[in-house]
Formats: structure tokens, C-alpha cells, sequence
């Protein structure tokens, strides 16, 4: 920290004095200090084209003396600045020391009303059918800098309207302003030239190369990418309009990585998942495949009421049949890496006062080398951090089955997970007793003796411990499905009655955190109310040892496990 | 502290020809009669309905062009400006072979207006950017259910009618583009 204080560079904007960090450009740094410089083809994460000229400034620099080289002075004796006589563009203007900048000088303002007027002169204006509305720079900038009327006459450009250039992405050449992030962003980040423009002037298009489709596993953050509504997603095409939905953090459950996500709400309803940028992880970007998993919430396999064998019970009679089970003896554990921490830390506890070996289900995959990990579970890294399993190897899946097969096994309690994925066959699973927590039904579900539906990632809260070992929070999106409950809930209900955790302990993930962060010493300092959105990197060097499947993805390398 | 300021009104007798009764009630009949052979200021409601004046803000309704267009587009500004929150949109696309369904894209899979929770404020009237959502002449809006006080999109539309449109935007829109491309 104290190397980058020293490193600080003084710039002045609209005459006040501002320390900001070298190497950053002017829309940067402005914003690092709260002000904010319009643009629309810049993007944090993508190179600097400079084409929408959205950004237009006034830009000045100390002068020097061209034979001597020595700065020349105001009479006052402070140094004389330079003012460039056209305005020139923040985003393509790195700060540099005693660098002056005005951005409400009449040249800029009237740049920007000028740039403003020409990207309306040919847009449709079709914000009451577009997708965009509410969420469209070019809306908020039109309203901030726009005339308010418009003074072109002509007929405006005709171009292809909803044109599918992928199975999940439509494009509408009309309302494209022509910033070209789409274009960086398939050239940079997924090394793919995809697309492109064609035709010139004002009759240019983003369009698809011959023969090729925006078909990529990442290609919806594309839809994010575009400021205005020119590239829109097929499966939110006119579901709700942004302002209606209720935003809440939230983590991608798809794999180790830990994506960021903002989940999108209304009244209960889940309509979409965007990334939340974070630079330590995922950068502003998210999988296709991680967006559609709001759709587990309602679907048809979804468990709704407890159940014991083939009849539907209330809440206490099925925890009193559960309790019957795991107290005969023989009892495993099956937890999953897609648990909350606090889940598994819950279930340490009833495995401790029950007596019985728990073991964690492995879930592994390729690795797309971004952001989908080879662990495909969100949490494996908790059941470590909580002391749930000491290591993975004595915890895997296959000595669950020698324990089936030696006899020593009566009663498994899963969590979430389908045995049969985990590589335990229908005639194992018929020589023990299941009791089954989870979202959706499998085959596992089918045969357990108990079941108790629980809930997914978007109806509860807590955290979860990526590759990184960064512990990272969700927050719940909507309330829990009726006829589900919180799996903390169902997990003390059964260690209270077995006499665990204590009767009057409320299970929500901040009362489990008081209990947890004494027990876990990785924790100790980290209060869950004040874990940041960027989530912390946990003291990892208990777990050295341990042979991790992932290779490597965005910000991460087993070398360097923590990122950048 | 009010008794102190509170006078007593006195009373007096009445005089002999008020005592006479005669002489009252016939004045009392000169101011009926003289009202009666006036114009009546009244209505026989419900058999005779006021005018409305312009301007007036009945129960919301949902309209339709002189084409017979429906002019909807389910922007949802009305379900969002609604103070009482008694409008409901379902969004939904527009039937491809709809005239310029290539252009409009958008249109209500279902509205409702919950006319139990209707204001008859006119902000959705006001916020409607196609001048879709009216609120109109009829006053007297009664349900034998909660259920009949729901409007829905069928039922706005009766209520609704036509609304001749001056400018006919999205046609506008639609002949400029197939002008263009036959150049």
C-alpha cells in the first residue's frame, strides 16, 4: 500500500487537485475521485478504441520551453498549462503529473451535446419496445447532455432489425451506436473473431463473419457489454423491464471459480443473472450456462414437502423419522461441495455428536481455461476451511463405496448430491437407508427413506470458499419456495434433537458464524456482516498439502493461488 | 375560558300576524312554486346522465388506432407510475404476422387493472408514451365480485374503443423503411 501512495500522481480537474494512480486514463481516474466523464466504447476490461468520442474533454499539460526544456512559468510563479486548442478524448489520455483536465468547460459540453445529437440523428428511439430501457447509457446521456428535440429532417437509416447472430443473442443494427465493445470483446477476451462491421459511414453494421455464429459458451456478456440495446437476450426478451427488478449479490454455483453475480428479482420471481464485477476473480464476465441456472428454482424436479417413504409428512415428523435413523448406528455422512459453509460446519456438528465418517462428493469436469473450473461444485474448499473433512482423498466418494460394500454403512445422509453421479450403484444404494436433503429430485431422492426439500443458492444466505480460497458471500434473491425449508434449518432441527448444537441456537448464517469462527481458525478474524463484495482470501497454508483439481482458469494458477 | 365569550341570544315573542301561521305558509308557497316552474338544476340519475365535460377522468380503458391496431406495446410505464399499483402487465411478443409486427415487436399478453385499487389519478394516462391507457367516461364502475372489478385486457379494450392517432408513429416508421429499401 505504501508503495502506491508514493506513486500517486496530482492531476486537476475543474480546477481542484486530485491524487490518483498513475497509469490509469483520465474516464478513470475522474471516476476513481467521483466524477464521472460520459463514454460508451471505453470499458474497464477491453482496449481503448476511442470511436464514440462520447468522452471529450479538455485536455491540458504544463509547458516547458522548447530549446531549454525547463517549465515555464505564470507570473505568480505556478507553472503555465498548455490547453490543447481541440478537445481530445479521457479514455485515450493517460494521467500524467500536473495533468488539467475540464470536463464543463463550453468546449466539452458542447462536444459532448454535439456527439450526443449525432448518435440520436439515426436511432430509432424505440425505448418503449426495448429491452435496454432503464439500463441504456444512451437513454441517461441523451437525457444529461441531449437537445430534447430533435433537429434532423432526413429519413433515418434503415438497417436489420432482430437479427439472431446466435442461439442466445439478438442484435438490432438500428439502435447500435457503433462503440464496437462486442467486436473487442470476441477479439480480446475470447480470441475468437466473431464479429465484425461491415459497410462504412453511417451505413455501418455489426454482423457475424461469413459462416460463423455468436455461438461461444461466454457469448452473452455481450448483452451486458452493449450500451445501448442493440444486443439483447433471447431467453429475457421481454420478460420484465429493468426497473421493476430488485438486485442482490449473489455467487455462481457452477463451479470452484466463484463468479460474481448480481441476481435479478421480482415479487419471488427470478429473471435474469448478470456478473458483478470483481477483478480478483472474474473480471466482468460470466458463462452462459451460469445465467440459466435461476431456472432450477421452479422446476419441474423440484422437491416440494417433506416426505418419509411414499407419504408426504409434516416438518417434525419426518426430522422424528430421520432421528430414528441416524441414531441406529452406522451412519455416513455425504456432504457436497455445493453446501454453504456454514451448512457444512452445521453438519460437522450433527456428524460429531452422531457419530459417523463423512465424506464429500466430487463433481469433475473440464476446465474451459476462463472461468468454469474442473471442480464443478461451488464450495469444496468450505468442507476443508469448516473442518468438515480433513483431506479429500479418505473423504471421496470411493471409500463411501468400500464402506457400503464392507457392511459398514446403514444409514447415509446426503446432502444434494445424486448417488449415483458419485459413482454409488442402485444395488449399493439398496443396501442402505437414505435420508436426502435437496432442491431436486434424482434418483437418490426417489429411494431415500427421508426427504426434506431445501433450498437453492438464490433462497438463502451464506458463503462459499472458491479456488482462490476467497470466502465469498450470497445474499438471498427471493424467498424460499413454500413447502421448502433453509437447510440450516433441517440440519439443527436434527442436531438439536440429537442434542448437538444447542436447542436455543437460531439457525441462520450469522448466529452459525459467532459458533464457527471459534472453531475455525482460518475464520477467526472475519465477522459475516463485514465481508466485503469482493469477498477475503483466507490464510490457505493449512491445506498445502492437498492436491487440488483445478489447473487453472481468469486470475487464478495453482503457483499463485490467490490471483492478482 | 369559552363560556365566558358565549352570549346568550334573546329570544323575542313572535307578533300577531306571525301568530296568524296563514300569512307564512303562503310564502313558503310562492318560493316553492316560483322553483317549481323553474328549469330543473337537477337529474333524474340513473335514467338521465350528466354530460362529461372534456377532460374528464373516468375508468382507465386501453384503445385502439383507426386501424384497429392495438397500440399497447406493454412498456409497463403505467404499472410503474400506478400510485395504488392497480395495473398489471404481462409482457409478451407480438404476433410475427401481425402488420408491422416486424417493427412493433411488443405487445400485452395480458392487462389488468384492478379498478378496487384504481385512483383515477390519470398518471398512467399521462406516463403512456403511445397513448394507449385513456381514462375515459364512464363513472360508474360496479362489480358484483372482487373478481369483476378486474379489468382485463379484453375487457379494456370494450371499454376503450378507438382513438383516432395524428401521427400513427410505428406506421410512420414502417412506410420510411419500405421506402428506403426500394431505393
Amino acid at each position: 500500500m505504501s508503495e502506491e501512495v508514493s506513486n500517486l500522481v496530482t492531476i486537476n480537474i475543474d480546477g481542484r487537485d486530485y491524487q490518483v494512480a498513475p497509469k490509469q486514463n483520465v474516464v478513470e481516474a475522474a471516476k476513481s475521485v467521483g466524477i464521472e466523464i460520459p463514454h460508451y466504447c471505453y470499458h474497464p476490461k477491453l482496449s481503448t478504441a476511442g470511436t464514440c468520442r462520447m468522452c471529450l474533454v479538455e485536455i491540458g499539460t504544463p509547458m516547458r520551453d522548447r530549446a531549454t526544456g525547463t517549465p515555464i512559468l505564470n507570473e505568480d510563479g505556478s507553472p503555465k498549462i498548455g490547453w490543447m486548442p481541440k478537445p481530445a478524448i479521457a479514455c485515450g489520455t493517460i494521467v500524467s503529473p500536473n495533468l488539467h483536465v475540464k470536463t464543463k468547460s463550453p468546449l466539452a459540453v458542447v462536444s459532448r451535446q454535439g456527439v450526443t445529437e449525432f448518435l440520436l440523428a439515426n436511432h430509432p428511439l424505440d425505448c418503449p419496445i426495448c429491452d435496454q430501457a432503464g439500463e441504456c447509457t444512451l437513454q441517461e446521456y441523451s437525457s444529461d447532455y441531449g437537445r430534447g428535440a430533435s433537429r434532423y429532417r432526413d429519413a433515418k437509416n434503415v438497417k436489420p432489425r432482430n437479427k439472431s447472430i446466435g442461439p442466445r443473442v439478438l442484435l438490432n443494427n438500428e439502435r447500435c451506436i457503433l462503440c464496437r465493445r462486442c467486436v473487442r470483446f470476441c477479439r480480446e477476451i475470447l480470441k475468437q473473431p466473431i464479429l465484425g462491421a461491415t459497410q462504412r459511414g453511417s451505413l455501418t453494421q455489426i454482423d457475424c463473419y461469413p459462416g460463423k455464429q455468436l455461438d461461444h459458451p461466454y457469448s452473452m456478456n455481450v448483452i451486458d457489454l452493449c450500451p445501448v440495446g442493440a444486443l439483447t437476450s433471447k431467453d429475457f426478451r421481454f420478460k420484465m423491464r429493468v426497473w421493476f427488478l430488485k438486485k442482490t449479490n449473489s455467487i455462481c454455483t457452477q463451479s470452484s471459480v466463484g463468479v460474481n453475480t448480481t441476481v435479478w428479482s421480482r415479487e419471488g420471481k427470478i429473471y435474469r443473472i448478470t456478473p458483478r464485477r470483481n477483478d480478483f476473480v472474474n473480471d466482468t464476465w460470466m458463462s452462459d450456462l451460469g445465467r440459466m441456472l435461476y431456472k432450477s428454482v421452479d422446476g419441474e424436479d423440484r422437491i416440494l414437502g417433506t416426505r418419509r417413504g411414499e407419504s408426504v409428512v409434516d416438518f417434525d415428523e419426518a426430522v422424528d423419522a430421520a432421528h430414528e435413523l441416524l441414531r441406529s448406528g452406522s451412519t455416513a455422512f455425504l456432504a457436497s461441495g455445493n453446501m454453504s459453509t456454514e451448512e457444512q460446519w452445521a453438519l460437522k456438528k450433527l456428524a460429531e455428536t452422531t457419530g459417523g465418517t463423512v465424506y464429500l462428493s466430487k463433481n469433475i469436469c473440464d476446465n474451459d481455461g476462463f472461468l468454469v473450473s474442473e471442480d464443478r461444485s461451488p464450495n469444496r474448499r468450505g468442507a476443508l476451511v469448516s473442518g468438515l473433512v480433513k483431506n479429500f482423498e479418505d473423504a471421496s466418494p470411493a471409500k463411501l463405496e468400500e464402506a457400503i460394500d464392507a457392511g459398514k454403512v446403514k444409514t447415509l445422509f446426503v446432502c444434494g448430491e445424486d448417488l449415483q453421479s458419485q459413482g454409488i450403484d442402485k444395488a449399493r444404494m439398496k443396501k442402505i437407508k437414505v435420508v436426502f436433503l435437496g432442491t431436486r429430485a434424482n434418483s437418490t431422492s426417489e429411494m431415500a427413506t427421508v426427504v426434506f426439500p431445501v433450498r437453492t443458492v438464490f433462497e438463502k444466505s451464506g458463503t462459499f470458499i472458491n479456488q482462490q480460497f476467497r470466502l465469498q458471500k450470497f445474499d438471498a434473491a427471493i424467498p424460499g419456495l413454500a413447502g421448502t425449508f433453509d437447510d440450516l434449518d433441517v440440519i439443527s432441527a436434527l442436531a438439536s434433537r440429537i442434542g448437538g448444537l444447542e436447542k436455543t441456537s437460531v439457525a441462520t448464517p450469522e448466529a452459525i458464524w459467532l459458533s464457527m469462527k471459534k472453531d475455525c481458525p482460518a475464520l477467526a478474524n472475519i465477522d459475516f456482516a463485514t465481508i466485503p463484495d469482493t469477498g477475503v482470501v483466507l490464510d490457505a497454508s493449512a491445506w498445502r498439502g492437498i492436491s487440488f483439481p483445478e489447473t487453472g482458469s481468469l486470475h487464478y494458477s495453482p503457483e499463485t493461488p490467490a490471483g492478482k | 375560558m369559552a363560556i365566558q365569550n358565549f352570549k346568550p341570544v334573546e329570544r323575542k315573542p313572535l307578533r300577531w300576524w306571525e301568530k296568524l301561521y296563514i300569512p307564512q305558509v303562503l310564502a313558503g308557497m310562492k318560493i316553492t312554486l316560483g322553483i317549481m316552474l323553474r328549469k330543473p338544476v337537477t337529474l333524474k340519475y340513473p335514467e338521465e346522465r350528466p354530460t362529461i365535460p372534456k377532460g374528464y377522468r373516468g375508468v382507465p380503458t386501453l384503445v385502439k388506432d383507426q386501424n384497429g391496431r392495438e397500440k399497447c406495446v406493454s412498456c409497463q410505464l403505467c404499472e410503474f407510475i400506478c400510485p395504488p399499483k392497480a395495473i398489471r402487465v404481462t409482457p409478451g411478443e407480438i404476433d410475427p404476422n401481425a402488420p408491422d409486427a416486424a417493427l412493433i415487436e411488443k405487445a400485452p399478453k395480458a392487462f389488468e387493472i384492478n379498478m378496487l385499487r384504481c385512483i383515477y389519478c390519470g398518471m398512467c394516462q399521462e406516463v403512456c408514451p403511445e397513448e394507449a391507457i385513456r381514462l375515459q367516461n364512464e363513472y360508474s364502475f360496479c362489480g358484483g365480485s372482487r373478481s369483476a372489478m378486474v379489468n382485463d385486457k379484453k375487457r379494456l379494450y370494450e371499454l376503450g374503443g378507438t382513438l383516432p392517432d395524428k401521427i400513427l408513429k410505428w406506421h410512420t416508421k414502417a412506410e420510411a423503411r419500405k421506402n428506403a429499401q426500394s431505393h
